[in-house]
This record gives structure tokens, sequence and C-alpha cells, in this order.
């Protein structure tokens, strides 16, 4: 499918979106909706420096949680739109994002995946100490009445967040086949032999970081909005960061499908569950599942499902 | 005189601290800072430890004793742990750095919630005598509870180093990180090092719980908040230098110590990562690793 094309279904879907709160009638779903969408945009976010480039990133939340507390902060200095608080969110994802990776990609990637652990506990000691903010009390944000057409506030940042995922997927998309993804690729098979080709290796990375950091404080941007309130505990939630790593892991990592469907997989899993099982249970579960798949099927279902169509370049050894 | 009090109490806490800290980092230091295993299950095994001691400690075992006694089994428990992550990559050729790290990231989770089944979220403590009394020198006052487990650090460091640059399975253990082919070449078995390498720094995970658990209660999920600060000492260290790995948990212990005292206990969680991001950007060698 050419990216045009691509886009232009992706643009269906969202119009498709549009028409939805006429058809369900009961908002739960659109509750419950949002969250495995959110998750759609985050794993894609994640891939694009942790899939394609093979850069681990760990602080998925603090990506996350920057942006929510962006879009929070925004609303109630200037009482910005919504559309203004994504945008200001992903600004402030993108500059994370360089910033963290300046200070760490020119060494390991290793140091990188522990930085990133690092920079959750900094940003989360940040708002804990910023009486603004609403320190570790978390503060409220009564976000105006939505158009009348959703019926609903979470119908309403349901469709949003439907719009956000839309064009994650795409830019996702346009980056793999770009030569900014072959590049990516390059770095990822052998970070001293794309250099020595000619690639650019720290300024693409630099790039991943952004674009990557960008698209994850997206998927923060509506969510105080969405619960109408904001603590750090919850915005900074390890589960997120997990959830970040494990959905790309679990769909597989090489292209744009694999964490989209990773992410309607687990995600949907975790809805029923936390309906059903304790919350404790659900982090085991993703656990045992991230330790399942990087032991059995590093290269994830999609991975599996190209070995299993071309059993012999497996036997020998040799990556597909 | 009074800040110079607060200023003395401070830094002498925070040196007791960092021995603390020391000692919880030091099994890192061996897997990561030498074999270049990224196990940010550490912790949640060092968590798994204290509530080792605990058991032993409800029948009237002192906590350092219980510690010492299960080093033996978490040794064993490491060389299974070795074994399942060599079987899983190294035999692959070699798992990427996103692999092992998410290997241990679901195995320490996996630690953790087995700790919740078995015995729920409630804070559990060991009991022994010294608690609640204090050593004064003057005007500085350190509990007990923080001197004891700190004493520890300085023996297990030595013991360690001597091991690690005096006998030939510590030399092999070092020689093994640098060049795998030539150890191999000189007749011992890479693996079977790495395995034994392992188990030690597994085994010292439980005397660190131990040491922890003095220090006060742990749930579960204790080990979390300790992920980022060891990895910031192992690196600010040097990537495996011992000696080195306590001067940089000192230096971290003192610098928390300080922020506690003079701004706020809440900024605290945040100096080790200030450090350690300062460290990866200005000197990633660390302060005591040299040029490798």
């Amino acid at each position: 499918m050419t990216l045009p094309r691509f886009a232009l279904v992706a643009a269906l879907l969202v119009v498709a979106g549009l028409f939805l709160p006429m058809v369900i009638p009961n908002p739960y779903y659109f509750y419950a909706g949002y969250v495995v969408l959110q998750y759609v945009v985050i794993a894609t976010g994640w891939n694009i420096l942790g899939g394609y480039a093979g850069y681990t990133n760990f602080g998925a939340s603090a990506f996350f949680g920057a942006g929510a507390y962006a879009a929070a902060f925004l609303f109630k200095a200037f009482g910005l739109p919504l559309i203004f608080q994504i945008l200001g969110a992903a600004a402030v994802g993108m500059f994370l994002g360089v910033a963290t990776g300046y200070l760490t990609l020119r060494i390991q990637g290793v140091y990188f995946a522990i930085a990133t652990v690092a920079l959750v506990i900094v940003l989360e000691t940040l708002v804990h100490n910023t009486e603004y903010l609403g320190g570790a009390s978390g503060m409220t944000h009564i976000a105006p009445p939505p158009p009348a057409w959703f019926g609903g506030q979470t119908q309403f940042v349901f469709w949003v967040m439907l719009v956000i995922a839309a064009c994650a997927v795409v830019l996702a998309r346009w980056l793999e086949l770009s030569w900014i993804g072959r590049g990516l690729r390059a770095i990822r098979a052998s970070e001293p032999a794309a250099e020595s080709c000619g690639v650019p290796t720290l300024r693409l990375k630099l790039l991943a970081c952004a674009l990557s950091g960008g698209v994850m404080a997206a998927a923060g941007a509506p969510y105080p909005t969405y619960t109408s309130y904001l603590d750090p505990v919850s915005a900074f939630s390890l589960l997120i960061g997990l959830n970040a790593l494990a959905m790309p892991l679990i769909g597989g990592t090489r292209n744009w499908k694999g964490p989209v469907i990773g992410a309607l997989l687990l995600a949907s899993v975790q809805q029923i569950a936390t309906v059903t099982i304790s919350s404790e249970f659900n982090i085991l579960a993703v656990g045992v599942v991230l330790i399942a798949f990087v032991v059995l099927a590093p290269e994830g279902l999609l991975g599996l499902k190209s070995a299993w169509a071309r059993p012999k370049l497996r036997l020998s050894g040799a990556k597909p | 005189m009074i800040v110079l009090d607060l200023a003395l109490n401070a830094v002498a806490t925070g040196i007791v601290l960092g021995s603390i800290y020391a000692l919880l980092a030091l099994g890192l230091a061996i897997t990561f800072g030498i074999l270049h295993i990224p196990n940010v299950a550490h912790p949640a095994i060092v968590i798994a430890g204290a509530y080792a001691v605990v058991v032993l400690n409800r029948f009237g075992l002192d906590p350092i004793l219980a510690g010492l006694l299960w080093s033996i089994p978490f040794y064993f428990i490491g060389l299974a742990f070795y074994e399942f992550y060599a079987r899983s990559f190294e035999s692959r050729g070699g798992g990427n750095t996103l692999q092992s790290l998410t290997l241990f990231f679901g195995i320490s989770l996996v630690i953790e919630i087995a700790l919740v089944v078995a015995y729920g979220t409630d804070l559990r403590s060991v009991r022994v005598g010294y608690v609640g009394e204090s050593l004064r020198l003057g005007t500085v006052a350190i509990p007990y509870r923080f001197l004891v487990p700190a004493l520890i650090t300085p023996v297990v460091v030595f013991l360690l180093w001597l091991y690690l640059s005096k006998t030939n399975t510590g030399l092999a253990i070092r020689a093994v990180a640098h060049d795998e082919r030539a150890v191999s070449v000189a007749g011992v078995n890479p693996t079977a090092i790495k395995r034994h390498a392992f188990g030690i720094a597994t085994a010292l995970a439980v005397i660190a719980g131990a040491a922890l658990v003095i220090t006060g209660p742990v749930d579960p999920f204790a080990g979390r908040i300790h992920i980022g600060r060891v990895f910031a000492i192992v690196v600010l260290a040097g990537m495996g230098t011992i000696p080195g790995t306590l001067a940089a948990a000192i230096i971290i212990g003192v610098a928390e110590s300080l922020v506690m005292s003079f701004a706020s206990p809440s900024w605290a969680p945040g100096v080790a990562f200030a450090i350690l991001l300062a460290t990866l950007a200005l000197r990633p060698t660390g302060l005591f690793g040299g040029v490798r």
C-alpha cells in the first residue's frame, strides 16, 4: 500500500470514529477503548527508537507523564484548548527525548536504558516538589465541555486519542519506509558498520529519540481531560513503562504492525483482567509474558509467523 | 553552630548510608560491571533475600548470621539463573541488550509478585536487640540499626577485592570479561567461570538484603527505588572496580544525606539519578574506571 493510500485509510478510520457514539450507546466501551488506543500510541512511539534503532527505553512513563503534566500546565496557566495542549506536550516530549539522547547516546545502549529509568524518578521527584502542579497529592483538571456531537467527554477524548493513534501509526510507517528507517535499521544491525558506511548515526538516533518522545508525550496529553485529575503516581506509573516495552515485543519490533497488534492484544486483555482479576496479577502476567517472548519468540508474533513461513532460514541460523 | 552540627550529622549519616548502598551495589558491580550482564533484577533479589532473612529471624537467629546462612542456597539459585540466561541467549549467539534487559525486568516482576503472593504487601522487619539505640559522638548520633549493617561493608569489600585480585578463580572472572577466547585457550571454561561469578553476585544480594532489613522494614516492591541508585553507583565507580564501588556509594550516600538535611527529604530520590545522568554525560568511564 502506498503511503498516501495508507494515510487515507487511517483518515477514513478517524471519520468512522466520529459516528461511533451513535452506534454504541454505552460510554464504558469508550472509557476502556481509550486506554487501548493510548497504548497503541505509546507502543508505536516506543518502537520508533526501541524497535527500529534497537535502543531500549524503560522510561516511557517519563514521557507519558511529562506529556500529561505539560497539558495540565498549559491548561491551568493559559487555558489552552486540547489541541494546543497535545502539540505542546509533543514538543516537551521531543525536547526531553533529545536531551536524554544527547546526554547518553554517545556511549553504549545499556547506559541509555538505565538513564531512562533515572529520568522517570527525576521527573516524578520534580513534580512532587512543584506546588503549582499539585505536588504529591495531585491536581484537578476540569476541562471545558466537549463538542455536543460526541454526547460526552469520554466519547470525545476517545476520538481525540483515535486521531493521535492514526497520526502516530502513519508517522511510524512513513519513517519505516523512508531513508530514516533504513538508517535506523542499519544502526540496529551494527552501529560501527553503519557509521563507516556514512550513516549519520548520532543525528539519526537523536531524531528517533525526539519523534519517539514526542509521540509518547502526545499519548499522555489527553490523560488529564480523560480522568479530570492528575497525580504523579498514576502519571509516572510503572505499568506504562512496562507495557510500552512488552507490547512491541509481543507483536514484533521490526515494523509498524508489531506494536499495534501487541497493544491491541495486551491492552484489551488487561482491560478485561482489571475488571475480573487483581492489578498485581496483571503485572505478574506481563512479567511472565515478557520472559516467555524474550526467550521463545524474540521476534514477536510477527516473527513467529515469518519463521513459520520460512523454516529453512531459521534452521540455518540466519536472521530473516 | 547549628548549621555545622547539622552538616556533620548529615555527612556521618551519609557515610553510613553510603556503605549500605555499597553492599547493595556489589553484586551488580560483578554482574553488570565485570560480566556486562544488565541484571536489573538485582534489587528484587536483594528484597527476596531480606524476606528469607526475616523467616530465619522469626526463630531468633541474628539477621547477619541468617544472611550468611542463606548465601549458600542463593549462590546455587544464582547458578540456575545464569544457566537460564545463558541457555536463552548466549547459546543462540548472544542476545542483544534489549532482550537481556527485558528478561531480567520480567524476572524482577515475577520475584516481586511471588513475594506479594507469599507474604502480602505488609511491611516486614527483623527483631534485633540494638534497634532504637544510637551511637553518640559529641553532637553526632548514628542509630545502631544503620551502623551495624554499614560495618559489614568494609569486610565484604575487602574479601571480595582480595578474591578478585589475588586468587586464580578471581582473576579468571576478570579475564573472562576481557577476552573470553583467550580464557578458553588458557584452559578455563568461560561459561563455568561466568556462572560462578553470577552465583557469587546472587549470594552477595542476600547479605545486602540482611543489611537492608536491619535498617528498616521492607515490602515486596522495596527494591524499585534502589534500581537506579545501584546502577548509578556502579557507573560512577567505573564498571566493576570493587573499592571504587564503595567510594562511589559513599559519595552518593553523602550527597543524598546533605540534600535531605538542607533541602527536603522529598528531593532525595532524584539525587542519585542526577549524579548518574551527570556521570554519563561528563565522565562515562566513571571516577575510578580509567581508560578502556
